[in-house]
């Protein structure tokens, strides 16, 4: 079971040199390292390493799943994850994994169990701490641990009763030289922004549940109610959730958004090569496509590249070798494109491979699939609540072979 | 401090001293630092416990659980027996918040004593009966810590544990499945070995057990889990459990965690490389969710690309192979070398395609990067080796490699290539070996033994040319620095050098070198993974982590499923009629009170106490009036007769799954008169539900009645009191329990005016004194009544005895059982209130 190590010390006490030496990209850095009496398992978030160290068999997954959790909750505290963040509140780590694990065994990781437990630093707080001499943790103790829905603080009330629905979908595509597309997946969330009271029941009714394939619930869903009438009936924690992730079946695959035109070659023997990218949009039901972003890795050799954009910015970080051009926009009038020549190390042998394009897009008020949230029931309150639903359309894991 | 590592155990009694500090937050703190350190100041750290001890009778549960989470969490062996009344005190605790702690209590306990196995088995049997969801995942943890090789103690919690698993909390899910899938292998049959079995011996068909076939459907609807272990732990459970045509379910799940963070993808990927191997069929259909991005880690390429070579089969081979020439190109040099390593198993697995694959290969040989020439070398010898016939332009092709390449694995197999079929080239070869004995002392030691066998071969088949160059080559040999290869130097030259000694090995030297040498087979190496439980951490190192459970093989012969059937405390629908039957039946128990059930086997009537002694899950008392619901608890209580079972129809606290089964009529077996005191008493609060609106008050049997001594003779001065819980409703205030109290005069002398004082009673405990005993003569008892509103806890409620002349400090803790009061209501009514 996992025990929180909290100094880097101890830590590389524990892995002999062979694998810090072995550990050069921290990309690669397995997950597993077997040392001679204890296993580590890592997870690598925003630039820190969160270890664990374990002596004994436990599922891998277990850990990893708990040390993400770890992660999502200081991000959750702090704002953000980060080494300075952590440094300033160390105190609060310290008891927020105190709360959160017992003996190596997961305790309270649902995070308004936690926030009751120990408040979230804020500013205001620290200064009124400072001057009252009062303390983060909360003196009440948390009644939600004892429920059986742990996700929900118990007497929560919002002053409007309001549901909105973040419908996003994001299209995991990979498309080969030619323009096919070789590999497409749409993966939908739908998230809760928080704003309802207790006890009520809401039922999305999708227009087309048999889109739906593999579904991923937030616990608080009543499976039964899935099951049998295929109508989702939760009680909404409060903050903002998950409510339901899922894949829409692969028989029912849609146009992809955009295109992209690419040139890209090296010369042979002459340290340069040209690079000439245009994205355009397909027919996408007159929404525009927006926040369009292309990253590229470039090969080794790369030294430098000159190029010019009809639209938007480009930056190339000649450390990493990435090119990175913010496009924004597309009007399908002016098809943005980058043109020019790169530069690559004198001497070197040309690259092998052309690099390939991820792109990332926005569409706002669209769901490429199709699906549409058609009704959405609450029961339980006298009174009607406000109810909204968002749809946007993104590229999730989006690359271009060239 | 502590989280900069420093060492700040000097200031162990400054810190200690804060433990009663009043400030929640510094306590915490005290708490981390007491458990970081109490172990190297032992002695320091016992001034603390009592202030832990004081907590664990906190009339909050959160105090209560938060003081044994830290009382056992300091590692001083000192206090293990303080620590072990503790985890008793709570296993029974009302609230189930303080049992999960005790359980978590339960393995560090063991860490830090081992020699309370036993002790501690006894409190996890009685934990594993708890019926509700916050325990069940934390007992199961501490059972697989401390005593996984009693399966024996599932088999009555089996069903239950099956049904409450979709609401236990996620974590808890996992350890719970896991736990299950090696309780499975043990007790059912396997649901795939039969097939053909079945149909050569004629044995009956196979059925699956019923409980087997719960535990799958339970566990389905888990693989929607937004948690990734409980995704796998489905997973793993299906693939080891489930009948061939079912498993199919889980590659879906799987395919889903892959978009997830890198990690989890890995160690799923992992294991469905591991699947994949024997159910190829289960992933086929998502062939496509396994291409390879050029932004993926290489440690997930490579495992992606296990996987897809895994799937390759007849029809997939081309878009597999179009993918791999894609991925040749890529800027990840590892990854290129692992794709012609798959291109060359899926050559060796599918013989359509092999030539093609050859080509491809033989086309990479021109490539700029030595690696992947290396890599292809290597694979291309392999390859070869299955037909060396048609190919010897490339062997030629390799040998001119020699020149160039200087990776040593791709050197020793070309020049091994060659010597092979030094036949098919038979100009190339004598040249080869004389540009290798030129470099001889500068090559790798593998090469060194690959031009040794060069040279061996070639002497053997073309002597003419290469006797003096290999004479050359083993001379050289002979003087390594390496042993091994002056060892082989040595035994080639006795073996091929014709000398007047070595006869009779020397005719079949030819026969030795150049027998016919079967075709390595490229293979998996997750092929001989899957004996490890899926998504263990054994599975994922491929060795044995400490603490491993074997998964254990399947069972020929099915063991007794009759383990698992439960006596759960059947109720029965108290509908108004059965009701008034009750009341007719009334008499017939209260006759009762003079027999005892001996129908009962030993065993149903203890699975039936310990069940039953948990499930109560008791309402707190102050809603609980208002709710008019109470269960009853035989907490406290030993060997209830099942037939006899009074209490069955007030039951209606079981929240048992299963549907209601009518109890068969107790059979009343006159017998001798070993009377179950608590049956009688149990008894007895029957008959009072019936009579409680009577407002008269009927003598009190007190025979019958457990009595607890309140004050012995000796500590009294010869005045001794005993009391016991009359079980019947205090008249003065519904919320106290009445205690009857038998106080005796055994003095010579007189006691005047017996009274109660209760000058600091705890928090919320109230006490309704019985009316003052004027006097008592010597040799006289008493019996009096008094009130005590225990606030629903097992505290102790401390007063003051009085008499004339002294004093006594007495304390009276109730048991469990003897707080609540029987309610009839109908099973609709208790549906209701449950539902609130």
């Amino acid at each position: 079971m996992p025990k929180l190590v909290p100094t880097s010390e101890s830590l590389s006490q524990l892995l002999n040199k062979d694998e810090k030496e072995k550990a050069v990209d921290v990309e690669n850095v397995p997950p597993v390292i077997p040392t001679p009496h204890h296993y580590l398992i890592s997870i690598y978030r925003d630039k820190i390493f969160f270890v664990s160290v374990i002596q004994t068999e436990v599922p891998p997954l277990f850990v990893i799943e708990f040390l993400h959790r770890v992660a999502d909750t200081f991000q959750d505290y702090f704002g953000e994850c980060s080494e300075t963040a952590i440094k300033d509140n160390v105190v609060i780590v310290y008891e927020l994994l105190e709360e959160m694990l017992d003996n190596g065994f997961p305790l309270a990781t649902e995070s308004n169990i936690l926030k009751e437990l120990i408040k979230p630093p804020t500013i205001l707080r620290s200064v009124v701490n400072s001057i009252t001499g009062s303390s983060n943790v909360g003196d009440t103790l948390p009644t939600g641990q004892l429920s059986n829905i742990p996700w929900r603080r118990a007497g929560v009330k919002y002053t409007n009763n309001e549901a909105y629905f973040d419908v996003i979908e994001e299209i995991d595509a990979i498309i080969d030289k030619s323009g096919k597309v070789i590999y497409e997946l749409i993966f939908v969330s739908c998230i809760l922004l928080p704003g309802c009271e207790l006890a009520l029941t809401l039922c999305p009714l999708f227009q087309n549940p048999r889109l739906l394939d593999d579904v991923s619930f937030h616990p608080c869903i009543r499976f039964k109610r899935w099951e049998s009438e295929r109508v989702l009936s939760f009680i909404p924690p409060d903050g903002n959730f998950r409510l339901i992730s899922y894949r829409v079946s692969s028989q029912n695959l849609v146009a992809i958004p955009v295109y992209v035109k690419h040139m890209i070659s090296f010369k042979e023997n002459s340290s340069s090569g040209r690079f000439d990218v245009t994205i355009g949009p397909k027919q996408n039901m007159g929404k525009t496509v927006e926040g369009v972003v292309m990253t590229v890795h470039m090969p080794k050799a790369v030294l430098n590249m000159n190029l010019t954009s009809t639209q938007g910015t480009y930056t190339f970080d000649p450390v990493t070798k990435v090119l990175t051009w913010d496009v924004g926009k597309i009007t399908p009038q002016k098809l943005p494109s980058l043109k020019g020549i790169v530069n690559l190390q004198s001497g070197a042998p040309k690259p092998e491979e052309n690099p390939s394009l991820n792109i990332q897009f926005k569409i706002q008020q669209l769901a490429i699939s199709g699906l549409k949230v058609n009704r959405l029931d609450m029961y339980g309150e006298k009174y009607k609540p406000f109810k909204g639903v968002k749809y946007i359309t993104k590229a999730g894991k989006f690359q271009v072979r060239t | 401090m502590i989280a900069r590592g420093k060492n700040a155990s000097d200031l162990f009694p400054a810190v200690v001293k804060n433990v009663a500090c009043k400030n929640i937050e510094v306590k915490k703190l005290v708490y981390v630092y007491l458990v970081r350190y109490a172990e190297e100041q032992q002695d320091l750290a016992l001034l603390s416990i009592s202030t832990f001890q004081r907590g664990l009778k906190d009339p909050n549960q959160l105090i209560r659980a938060s003081a044994l989470r830290v009382l056992s969490s300091i590692r001083v062996p000192i206090i293990v027996p303080i620590m072990m009344l503790a985890i008793k005190e709570a296993a029974s605790d009302m609230s189930p918040y303080v049992r999960k702690t005790a359980a978590h209590a339960i393995p560090k306990l063991y860490s830090l004593d081992s020699d309370q196995k036993d002790q501690l088995i006894e409190v996890i049997e009685k934990l594993l009966a708890d019926k509700t969801t916050l325990v069940a995942g934390s007992v199961v943890m501490a059972f697989e810590e401390v005593c996984p090789e009693r399966i024996d103690l599932i088999h009555k919690n089996y069903r239950k544990l099956c049904n409450l698993l979709i609401d236990v909390e996620e974590w808890g899910q996992v350890v719970i499945i896991n736990m299950l899938t090696r309780y499975a292998r043990t007790q059912f049959l396997s649901p795939n070995q039969n097939a053909e079995a079945a149909s050569l011996a004629k044995r009956k068909p196979y059925v699956m057990d019923p409980d087997h076939r719960l535990l799958l459907r339970n566990t389905k609807p888990l693989l929607q889990s937004r948690n990734a272990a409980v995704v796998m732990a489905v997973a793993q459970l299906y693939f080891h459990l489930a009948p061939k045509a079912e498993v199919g379910v889980i590659a879906k799940a799987l395919v889903r965690l892959l978009r997830s963070h890198s990690e989890v993808q890995y160690v799923v990927l992992q294991n469905v490389a591991t699947m994949s191997i024997k159910r190829r069929g289960m992933f086929e259909p998502y062939l496509k969710s396994f291409y390879i991005r050029s932004t993926d880690p290489t440690q997930i390429k490579i495992l992606k690309l296990e996987v897809l070579t895994n799937l390759a089969n007849e029809t997939n081979i081309s878009t597999i192979l179009r993918e791999f020439q894609t991925y040749i190109r890529s800027m990840d040099k590892d990854f290129v070398a692992a794709t012609i390593q798959a291109i060359g198993r899926c050559a060796t697995n599918i013989g359509k395609v092999r030539d093609t694959c050859l080509n491809g290969l033989v086309q990479l040989l021109s490539n700029r990067d030595e690696l992947v020439v290396a890599e292809s070398v290597v694979v291309i010898k392999k390859l070869l080796q299955m037909q060396p016939a048609q190919h010897s332009e490339i062997i030629k092709h390799m040998a001119k490699l020699t020149d160039n390449i200087q990776v040593p694995m791709a050197r020793a197999s070309i020049l091994w290539l060659i010597g092979e079929y030094c036949e098919h080239v038979p100009k190339i070869a004598p040249d080869v070996l004389r540009k290798m004995a030129k470099s001889f002392t500068n090559e790798e030691d593998i090469v060194k033994l690959q031009v040794i066998n060069l040279a061996a071969k070639l002497y053997l088949t073309n002597s003419k040319q290469s006797k003096l160059l290999t004479q050359y080559v083993l001379n050289l040999a002979k003087y390594d620095q390496n042993y091994d290869i002056r060892d082989r130097a040595r035994f080639i030259r006795q073996l091929i050098v014709p000398t007047e000694k070595s006869g009779a090995l020397n005719k079949y030297a030819k026969k030795l070198f150049l027998a016919q040498k079967p075709a390595p087979i490229l293979e998996s190496s997750f092929k001989d993974r899957d004996h490890f439980q899926l998504g263990s951490l054994s599975h994922l190192l491929n060795a044995k982590a400490v603490g491993y459970q074997e998964l254990p093989d399947w069972p020929d012969e099915a063991p007794d499923p009759s383990v698992r059937n439960v006596e759960v405390p059947e109720w029965t629908k108290c509908t108004s009629r059965e009701k008034r039957k009750e009341k007719v039946e009334k008499p017939f128990y209260s006759d009762s009170e003079g027999e005892s059930g001996p129908t009962e086997s030993a065993d149903s009537g203890e699975g039936l106490g310990s069940t039953v002694g948990c499930q109560a899950e008791v309402p707190r008392v102050d809603e609980g009036h208002e709710r008019g619901m109470l269960a009853w608890s035989t907490a406290g209580h030993r060997a209830v007769p099942t037939g006899l079972w009074p209490a069955r129809a007030l039951l209606t606290a079981c929240v048992s799954p299963c549907p209601p089964v009518t109890p068969p009529p107790p059979q009343p077996v006159p017998t001798s008169n070993i009377v179950s005191t608590s049956l009688v008493t149990d008894l007895e609060g029957l008959t009072l539900t019936d009579t409680s609106l009577a407002p008269a008050l009927l003598s009190p049997a007190l025979g019958a009645l457990r009595s607890y001594e309140l004050l012995h003779r000796m500590t009294g001065e010869g005045l001794s009191v005993e009391y016991c819980f009359s079980r019947r409703p205090f008249p003065h205030d519904a919320h106290m329990v009445a205690v009857q109290m038998q106080i005796c005069n055994n003095t010579d002398a007189e006691v005047k005016s017996l009274r109660i004082s209760a000058p600091k009673p705890l928090s919320g405990t109230r006490i309704h004194e019985f009316p003052e005993i004027e006097s008592l003569a010597p040799g006289d008892t008493a019996s009096v009544v008094m009130g005590i509103d225990f606030c629903d806890s097992t505290q102790a409620a401390n007063f003051q005895l009085c008499t004339h002349t002294r004093h006594f400090y007495v304390s009276i803790q109730p048991p469990v059982g003897e707080l609540m009061a029987p309610v009839f209501m109908s099973e609709n009514e208790f549906k209701k209130e449950q539902g609130e």
